[in-house]
């Protein structure tokens, strides 16, 4: 294009896009304020779910104790400062909702895809900027509606986040499974839409807007998750969405699909032949995917930020993608997996084993090569890092009693305790978690053109690294001992008594941990506004977002959009000066291209 | 009170953090503050990491040391012993690789830390390397599939035979029954449709039609026969629960609609286990955890503590409810002789019905 012609475009461009404050900040269809919202919303809900796990933190180190502060935030669930067992079950629930579906997929995967997908592909925007708009205010309808569901009268769902029937679909059972739950079924409904629209957006831009040069062997890893997760997304979620309207046929209009022979409240009902195995099924047809849809996501960061600050190429860039599509293929059939237990075949059981275990080998491989792109090079320990190197580290020790879970033998004895609790949350809370942390701190300033505060950061890490361990380790112990999860207090069993030290120390952690992300916020509020003005390439990355301009603007690129000429991770490349030769740098004569 | 105590400490420990991140930001307002880490942050982090590494160490081992007493209780059933064998064995292949990889991961962090003018070497690929680690895990769990597929195959046939106990466990919000198939060795028909038979008399639905079901005895306690194997039919008549008995390493849903199974054979009994030396020292620790409590309730005007004493569980463990932390049946497990005298004192259905 010729620079007549791209001021012509530019002036075009100047004239197309008068924004008011309601097109520019609301109904923006601009992919990086898109992400911004789902950023902002994504950090409010997270707010809630960790201070709601703190409150039930609480209630487990002193059950049953009076807390000011329950009866101020719980008012009439906790009748003189002591909360109610409904009420924890309530918390418990919404918490894993929160975290993993608001905090998770769309704060994290619909945060970092949308900012990059355009940026790193080198595309104007999204493919459909009206799709994507529709997008965020379904999510953040969903979001208001999953809020709301906390102020109704009996109180949230409470059938744990997985909300398997009878409990989730008779009102009878529990006061949650009322309107709380109808509510709850809802807002999930409308998720599921907007996580349908997103990735479908997210698949159709990387297939047909990457610029000149950008073959898919070119692609920084980051795309490559995020692209792969929105597949999973649109093979798992509508599984999720037929579970959910099949549990509302139940529940409103009598119908059998999950509940059959059953005697409650002195009452025989009417549901005859369904089974809640079947929901298990349908549940867990997403459940599982869902944990890579969060997982990939922050693995794709984490690639992306190690490579950049080791100055070192990712090493076996060709595994990580093999390993990323391996994941996903057998994310989709390991399903069985969360239930060996539950009166299924138990011949489907060994072949749930078989196919789980195999999930380890991509994993080990993903964590191989992180460990040997350190090696040997010249690690800049900015706080982006560091939270990368905590997922790896995190991934590794969660990942591995994944061993232990995955094998259904010995499932039997650890299904459903404090083990399992230990295992998910340092694989793919923190780890995911980490990757949210890792994302906003190194495009902080592509986001808001502004630097965070370096020590902040620091702080910020080293006492979240330490209380995760603190909080979850000690967990695999009394899980080996056979204190089951989702138990109000373990007062009632006096053989658990030993272990009450344990969930002291394991509160005092989570607590320490909360305050924590406090530095988070303020760092993040603070330099949203006051923060260091951000060059252009503050890391010296390859990628082509960091050639984008500082001050957003419609389109991305004043001019011509950068054509690519080489992979994304030609980090000091011998025979050149600087060690970063970013994306859109032609080949020098007599240049090899990496052959990968 | 010392609940307020600590949780004030931890509010004002916040408060603190907030404070000291203000300070931290009025210090740097003559330096740049930029997020770009120089010669200085790294060095301190990269030693950090490997700070961190003898962190995590520490509280692997000390956690180790500390809980080893409370880990995986002794096996009370035949096939305890396979399960542990192979607990043990994933346990000892994860903590070489968590030792390892976690080694490596952070020495490699403090080693490499940046410096200015430093270059990193350009190391982009080695097939071999990766085939290496592709094939070293794919070796190793197939063995650990192979593994626990034979004895997961082991533990779930179960075989109908004139020797085992029939024991039917009925599970409802928020309590346990049992059913023995009594003397026929047959558990009747039932279903939730006759919980309302017999003025409520009926409680876990027993179909009066099948003769099979008259002699059935239906108790609230537990009592199972040492070395005879028990096949254990589950039921739910509410929502779903989960009969758990980990000394046992034995669990399975109970799913409403639907009957589900498992199988063991008990081997030791409880007299036998409250006399095992660990269960001692567990006991007498549990003990003095609850005297000294009940010395603060004593203070405060309530009633003290039970001591405790050993006894086998059943628990539930899949939510079902608000009282679901409180869903328990007493396990007992004693001589053929006693559990014979035990069985013959129970009413059956037939004379409960009359």
């Amino acid at each position: 294009m010729s620079t007549e012609a791209a001021q012509v475009h530019e002036e075009d461009h100047g004239h197309h896009h008068k924004e008011t404050f309601v097109t520019k900040y609301i109904f923006s269809q601009d992919h990086k304020m898109i992400s911004k919202q789902y950023l902002i919303t994504g950090l409010f809900m997270g707010i809630i779910g960790i201070a709601m796990s703190l409150l039930f933190r609480l209630q487990l180190a002193w059950p049953e104790q009076p807390f000011g502060i329950f009866e101020v935030l719980l008012g009439k669930w906790a009748p003189d400062g002591v909360m109610d067992p409904n009420v924890y079950l309530a918390l418990v629930t919404i918490h894993g909702t929160i975290m993993v579906f608001f905090v998770l997929t769309a704060g994290l995967s619909g945060t970092f895809s949308n900012l990059l997908i355009p940026l790193q592909i080198g595309a104007r925007d999204m493919a459909s900027g009206l799709l994507n708009m529709i997008s965020y205010w379904m999510f953040f309808v969903s979001s208001v509606v999953m809020v709301i569901s906390l102020f109704v009268e009996a109180g949230p769902a409470a059938a744990g986040w997985t909300i398997y029937p009878p409990l989730s679909a008779l009102p009878q059972a529990q006061p949650g499974s009322g309107t709380g739950m109808t509510l709850w079924l809802v807002s999930m409904a409308i998720f599921i839409a907007s996580s349908l629209l997103g990735s479908l957006n997210y698949i159709v831009t990387v297939i047909n807007l990457r610029t000149k040069g950008m073959s898919m062997t070119r692609l920084p890893l980051t795309i490559w998750a995020f692209f792969v997760t929105a597949i999973i997304g649109v093979v798992s979620f509508p599984v999720l969405l037929s579970a959910a309207l099949l549990l509302i046929m139940d529940r409103s209009f009598g119908t059998s699909f999950f509940l059959s022979d059953i005697f409650i409240q002195g009452e025989v009902l009417h549901y005859q032949g369904g089974s809640p195995v079947l929901y298990e099924h349908l549940f867990w047809f997403l459940g599982h995917p869902e944990v890579y849809i969060v997982l990939l996501p922050a693995l794709g960061i984490t690639s992306e930020i190690i490579a950049t600050n080791a100055r070192k190429p990712i090493f076996g860039y060709r595994a990580m993608v093999a390993s990323i599509l391996a994941i996903a293929f057998l994310s989709t059939i390991v399903w069985g997996h969360h239930m060996f237990i539950s009166g299924m075949n138990p011949f489907l059981g060994s072949v749930f084993t078989f196919t789980t275990l195999l999930i380890a080998i991509p994993s080990a491989v993903k964590a191989f090569n992180y460990i040997t792109t350190l090696w040997k090079g010249n690690l800049q320990l900015n706080p982006a890092m560091l939270f990368s190197i905590g997922l790896v580290s995190t991934f590794i020790t969660g990942g591995l009693t994944g061993i232990i879970l995955g094998d259904s033998t010995l499932d039997i004895n650890v299904h459903d305790t404090y083990f399992v609790v230990a295992h998910f949350h340092l694989v793919m809370g923190i780890s995911a978690l980490y990757g949210l942390f890792a994302g906003v701190y190194h495009w902080f300033p592509k986001m808001f053109g502004r630097m965070m505060n370096k020590n902040l950061g620091y702080l910020h890490f080293w006492v979240t690294a330490v209380c995760a361990y603190g909080v979850f380790f000690p967990m695999h112990f009394i899980g080996m001992a056979g204190l089951p999860r989702r138990y109000y207090t373990n007062t009632a069993f006096p053989y658990f008594d030993d272990l009450a030290d344990i969930n002291v120390l394991i509160t005092v952690f989570a607590l320490v941990a909360g305050a924590a992300q406090l530095v988070f916020l303020y760092n993040f509020i603070h330099s949203m506004f006051y923060g260091k003005e951000a060059e252009m390439n503050p890391w010296k990355s390859n990628t082509l977002e960091w050639t984008a301009p500082v001050e957003h603007m419609h389109g991305n690129w004043p001019g011509e959009i950068p054509h690519v000429h080489r992979w994304a991770y030609d980090y000091s490349k011998p025979g050149f000066e600087e060690d970063f030769i970013p994306q859109h740098f032609p080949l020098k004569e007599g240049e090899e291209e990496l052959q990968h | 009170m010392n609940v307020l105590l600590i949780f004030s400490v931890l509010v004002l420990i916040a408060i603190a953090l907030w404070q000291i991140t203000k300070i931290f930001e009025l210090s740097q307002e003559k330096k740049v503050s930029t997020q770009v880490a120089n010669d200085k942050d790294n060095d301190l982090n990269g030693k950090l990491m490997f700070a961190f590494l003898i962190f995590i160490y520490v509280l692997t081992l000390y956690s180790f040391w500390a809980y080893s007493d409370v880990l995986l209780p002794e096996a009370a059933s035949e096939h305890g012993g396979d399960y542990d064998q192979l607990m043990w064995i994933s346990f000892a292949l994860i903590f070489f690789v968590q030792t390892i990889t976690q080694a490596l991961l952070h020495y490699f962090s403090y080693k490499y830390r940046g410096e200015k003018g430093k270059k990193a070497l350009f190391y982009a690929d080695n097939d071999k390397l990766e085939m290496i680690w592709t094939i070293i895990p794919v070796i190793t769990l197939a063995g650990l599939i192979l593994y626990g597929l034979y004895t997961w195959t082991d533990i779930m046939t179960v075989e109908e035979n004139d020797e085992a106990l029939v024991v039917e466990l009925y599970a409802q919000q928020f309590n346990w029954k049992a059913r023995y198939a009594g003397d026929d060795g047959v558990l009747g028909d039932a279903n939730v449709r006759f919980l309302q038979d017999f003025d409520g008399k009926n409680l876990v639905g027993i179909d009066a039609t099948d003769p099979n079901g008259f002699d059935d005895v239906v108790v609230q306690e537990l009592h199972l026969p040492v070395g005879r194997e028990v096949i254990f039919k589950m039921r739910s008549q509410d929502v779903l629960h989960s009969a758990y008995m980990p000394h046992f390493r034995a669990q399975m849903n109970c799913v409403p609609g639907m009957i589900t199974e498992f199988a063991f054979t008990p081997k030791t009994t409880t007299e036998e286990m409250r006399l095992n030396p660990e269960m001692i020292a567990k006991v007498k620790k549990i003990n003095k955890i609850r005297s000294e409590k009940s010395k603060e309730l004593v203070a405060s005007g309530d009633t003290a503590l039970d001591p405790y004493e050993f006894d086998y569980l059943l628990l539930c463990n899949k939510i079902c409810g608000a009282s679901h932390y409180n869903m328990q049946m007493k396990i007992i497990v004693e001589s053929e002789k006693e559990y014979e005298k035990w069985i013959a004192e129970q009413q059956t259905f037939a004379e409960v019905i009359q």
